[in-house]
C-alpha cells in the first residue's frame, strides 16, 4: 500500500492563488484568525516558556472541558457569554489549585498540576456522557477547534469599515491587550521572570505578577480554543516562543519574532489544509512545529549545523 | 543622629513549624564591611531574604535606615546567589545591570539615558563593559558575578546585601570584588556579606556576624573570631572545627 496515495497532487494555482481570488472574503478571516491566535498565545508563550510554565497553557487548555460543560447546564445554553465565563472560571480554577497543592503539600509543581488538570479534565468527561443527550455540545470542536468556521459567525462592524466576525474580533482584542500588557509591564515581566529575588527587593511582587500572567493566559487560551482546540492551543503557546528563542538572544527581539512567526505558520497553515484537505488548526500546527525545527536546525548562533561545524 | 542602616528586632523565621531563624537582634552601623559566618544551614542566606521581605517574618521586624524596608527599598541593593538564575535567560549584560535602575524608575517608565550612562559606568567598574551587548549565557562564573555587582552599583544603594559573591569565582575576580567592597565602604555605605570562608573572612570584612540560628556573636572582626565564639557557631562540625583551627593558626 502506498501511503503517499492520500496527497492530493499539488496544483499551485489552486491552493495558493484560488483561495483568494475566488473565496478571499472566507480564506481571509480563517488567515486573519489563525495569525491572532497564534501571535497572542506566542507573546505570552515568550515569557511562560522562560518562566519553565509552559504546560500550565496545557493544564488550562484541559480543564475548559468542564467550565462549557458545566456552564451549559447551568445556563441550558450554548450562548459565547456563559461558555466563555465558564472556561475562564474553570482556567483560574486549575492555575489556583495547582498553586493551592504545591504550597499546602510537599506535592512539587509538575505533579500538582498533573492532579488538577487530569482530574478536572475527567471531570469534564463524566459529565458529558452523563448529561449526553441534554448536552449539545460538539467534543470534536472542544479538542479540536472550529477555525474553518469563523466566517460563518455572526458579524460586528469595526469602527463602522469592516465587518468582522465576532470570534475574529474578540480575538483581535485579546491580541492587543497581550501585546498592550506585555508593552506596559514588560519591566515587571522580565525582572519577575529573571531574577524573583531582586524583583522582590525594589518592590514588585513576583506573585502578584505571576497571578497576572496567569490570568491573562487563562483569558487567552480560553479565547483562542474556539478556533484551535484545546489541544493545539499549546502548540501555539510553545513553539512560536521556542523557535524565536533558537533564533535571538534578546527578549524584544523574541516577542517581535513570535508574530513573525505567527503570520507565517498561519498563512502557510490554510494553504496547507486546502491542499490536503485536513483540519487548519492541525496543519498550522504542523507548519509551525516545522518551523521550529528548521530554527533548531540552522540558527545561526545555536543551530545544531553551526555546533556540528565548530566541533 | 545618624540613622542605623540595618536593625532588626526579635527577627524570628520559620519554615512550617520548623524554626530557621530566632530572635535576632542586631544594629548594623553605617559605612562597615561586615561578613554574615556560620555552617550550612544557619540561616545566613533566610536573614538577608527576611530582611528584604522575599521571606515572611514569624514575628519580629526589620527596619531600613529607620523605616520598614517597603518604604526604603531604594537604599538598599541586593547580589543574590549566582545558581537562583537562569543564565540561559534571553537577557543581555547590560540588560541585567539595567534591572538595578528598575527600583527608581516609575511604574510603565523605561530606563533612559542616564540610566543607561550609570549602568556603564557600573560595568566598567567591575571590567565588563566590553562584554555589554553580550548574552548572558557566554560568561564565566566570575564574570557573572561580576554583571551582579555592576547591578548592585547600579542600584545606587546605601545597605548592600550580598549573597555568597565569591562562590565559584576566579581570584583576579574575588580581589575585584573586595576593591569594590572597599571603595563603596570609604563612600559610607554599609555592607553585608554572606560569607563561608573561615580564613578569607577574618582578612576581609571589619565585622563579624557569627550566626547559628541565633545570634553567636555580632562585633569587629578581631574581637569575635576567637576559637571558642567559632566553635560555639560551627558546633560538634568536626571538618569545620579543623578548618578553624587551620584559620586561627596561620594568623
Amino acid at each position: 500500500m502506498n501511503i503517499f496515495q492520500n496527497i492530493p497532487p499539488f496544483d499551485f494555482h489552486e491552493v495558493f492563488v484560488m483561495p483568494w481570488t475566488e473565496f478571499g472574503d472566507v480564506f481571509i478571516w480563517i488567515f486573519v484568525m489563525g495569525f491572532l491566535v497564534t501571535a497572542a498565545c506566542g507573546m505570552l508563550g515568550s515569557f511562560i516558556v522562560w518562566r519553565q510554565m509552559a504546560l500550565v497553557g496545557d493544564a488550562i487548555s484541559h480543564s475548559v472541558l468542564p467550565g462549557i460543560v458545566v456552564a451549559f447546564l447551568l445556563t441550558q445554553s450554548r450562548g459565547t457569554l456563559p461558555m466563555f465565563f465558564g472556561a475562564l472560571v474553570a482556567g483560574i480554577l486549575t492555575t489556583t489549585l495547582i498553586e493551592f497543592i504545591h504550597t499546602k503539600s510537599r506535592v512539587k509543581t509538575d505533579a500538582a498540576l498533573g492532579i488538577v488538570f487530569t482530574t478536572l479534565f475527567a471531570i469534564g468527561v463524566v459529565l458529558i456522557s452523563m448529561y449526553g443527550e441534554n448536552v449539545d455540545l460538539d467534543t470534536d470542536c472542544v479538542l479540536y477547534g472550529e477555525i474553518e468556521y469563523v466566517s460563518q459567525d455572526l458579524t460586528v462592524s469595526l469602527f463602522g469599515l469592516f465587518d468582522v466576525p465576532v470570534q475574529v474580533a474578540r480575538m483581535g482584542a485579546v491580541a492587543f491587550c497581550v501585546m498592550l500588557l506585555i508593552v506596559f509591564f514588560y519591566k515587571q515581566l522580565l525582572v519577575s521572570s529573571f531574577d524573583p529575588g531582586l524583583a522582590r527587593s525594589i518592590g514588585i511582587n513576583p506573585a502578584i505578577v505571576h497571578h497576572g500572567l496567569m490570568l491573562l493566559l487563562s483569558i487567552t487560551v480560553v479565547s483562542a480554543f474556539e478556533a484551535v482546540g484545546a489541544i493545539l492551543v499549546i502548540a501555539m503557546l510553545i513553539f512560536p516562543a521556542t523557535t524565536a528563542s533558537m533564533l535571538s538572544d534578546r527578549m524584544p527581539i523574541i516577542l517581535g519574532l513570535t508574530v513573525v512567526i505567527s503570520a507565517i505558520s498561519s498563512l502557510l497553515g490554510v494553504h496547507l489544509a486546502l491542499w490536503l484537505d485536513v483540519s487548519t488548526a492541525g496543519a498550522m500546527s504542523v507548519v509551525v512545529s516545522t518551523l521550529f525545527g528548521l530554527a533548531w536546525m540552522f540558527s545561526p548562533n545555536r543551530g545544531l549545523l553551526v555546533l556540528a561545524m565548530r566541533r | 543622629m545618624e540613622t542605623i542602616p540595618l536593625e532588626t528586632h526579635d527577627l524570628t523565621v520559620a519554615y512550617g513549624k520548623k524554626p530557621v531563624l530566632y530572635g535576632v537582634d542586631v544594629q548594623v552601623p553605617k559605612g562597615k564591611l561586615i561578613g554574615i559566618i556560620g555552617p550550612n544551614g544557619a540561616g545566613k542566606s533566610t536573614l538577608i531574604k527576611a530582611i528584604m521581605g522575599v521571606i515572611p517574618l514569624t514575628s519580629g521586624w526589620v527596619k531600613i535606615f529607620d523605616k520598614p524596608f517597603k518604604a526604603n527599598a531604594k537604599r538598599v541593593g541586593y547580589v543574590p546567589q549566582r545558581e537562583t538564575v537562569d543564565w540561559d535567560f534571553p537577557v543581555s549584560v547590560m540588560d541585567v545591570v539595567l534591572m538595578g535602575r528598575y527600583g527608581r524608575l516609575g511604574w510603565f517608565s523605561r530606563p533612559g539615558k542616564k540610566d543607561r550612562e550609570i549602568a556603564r559606568q557600573s560595568l566598567d567598574k567591575v571590567g565588563m563593559l566590553p562584554f555589554a551587548d553580550r548574552q548572558i549565557s557566554n560568561l564565566s562564573g566570575g564574570q557573572q558575578q561580576r554583571v551582579f555587582l555592576a547591578r548592585a552599583l547600579a542600584q545606587q544603594s546605601d545597605l548592600y546585601l550580598m549573597d555568597e559573591p565569591f562562590v565559584g569565582v576566579d581570584a583576579a575576580t574575588e580581589a575585584a570584588i573586595i576593591a569594590i567592597m572597599k571603595e563603596l565602604k570609604e563612600q559610607g555605605k554599609t555592607i553585608l556579606v554572606v560569607h563561608h570562608d573561615l580564613p578569607t573572612a577574618k582578612k576581609y570584612f571589619d565585622m563579624l556576624l557569627l550566626l547559628n540560628m541565633r545570634v553567636v556573636a555580632f562585633g569587629p572582626t578581631s574581637e569575635v573570631f576567637t576559637n571558642e565564639l567559632l566553635q560555639k557557631t560551627y558546633g560538634g562540625r568536626l571538618t569545620i572545627l579543623s578548618e578553624v583551627a587551620d584559620a586561627i593558626r596561620t594568623q
